[in-house]
């Protein structure tokens, strides 16, 4: 039986757009105000798996080619290699850095390598959340 | 008095989400209840947002959000289980 749903599939290519930007402002805002890279992380698996309701496994595939198991050493990486900064520095193991610079359209901003650290912690739980997702939504 | 008033409004809302319970609980057909915890969800948000004023912070609108969503996702695919008795297809065009 095919069934019509064009009103979902309507309001979820709207929709996952907002919470992708949602994710987007709650990763950035982590320094200062509530969220993080763990919630950030959760919010763009969520609306992977809106757009994986909607439509099915493999248009999102063909969306975003990407192996999620790779995504989880690409952030595994990304965190020990922001930790190995300051060992490289001469000082202890995840020391931290930041600095004031002035970006072209920005203008004055405070860069801290934390965020890098978070960027990694982002990778890692949207990959760990889309390996549970799909190995278990493709078991016939 | 705004303190007064706002408490007030919790009231009133914790009486319509005992309203809502009482239709999970009692609710004759699956579909029943997946409105009822819809709607539970969206009463939360409300109790967050009156206790957000009533703490008088901005530390809460982020959940406001978030919770919009995640009552939104829940409830779509409860509601495609409830049509395909799938919730992830791998090919829709099969």
């Amino acid at each position: 039986m095919k069934t019509n749903d064009i009103i979902l599939q309507t309001a979820t290519k709207v929709i996952a757009f907002v919470i992708i930007l949602f994710s987007i402002r709650l990763f950035f805002s982590g320094h200062y105000y509530a969220g993080g890279g763990f919630v950030g992380g959760l919010m763009t698996s969520a609306a992977l798996v809106l757009i994986m309701i909607a439509f099915d496994m493999k248009t999102v595939e063909w969306i975003l080619p990407i192996n999620y198991r790779f995504l989880i050493g690409i952030g595994l990486l990304t965190s020990v290699s922001t930790g190995l900064i300051g060992v490289f520095m001469g000082d202890p193991f995840l020391t931290h850095y930041f600095g004031y610079f002035d970006l072209p359209i920005l203008g004055k901003t405070s860069l801290h390598t934390a965020a890098l650290f978070d960027l990694g912690v982002y990778f890692v739980v949207v990959g760990v959340t889309m390996t549970i997702i799909k190995s278990i939504g493709e078991s016939e | 008095m705004f303190q007064i008033i706002i408490a007030i409004a919790l009231v009133c809302i914790s009486l319509s989400m005992l309203g809502l319970i009482y239709r999970v609980i009692k609710g004759p057909s699956i579909p029943d209840r997946v409105i009822a915890l819809d709607a539970l969800g969206i009463n939360l948000i409300a109790v967050i947002a009156l206790v957000s004023i009533f703490l008088d912070t901005y530390a809460f609108l982020e959940v406001i959000l978030l919770l919009g969503i995640l009552a939104f996702i829940g409830t779509v695919a409860m509601a495609k289980y409830l049509e395909k008795g799938v919730i992830i297809e791998h090919d829709r065009n099969k």
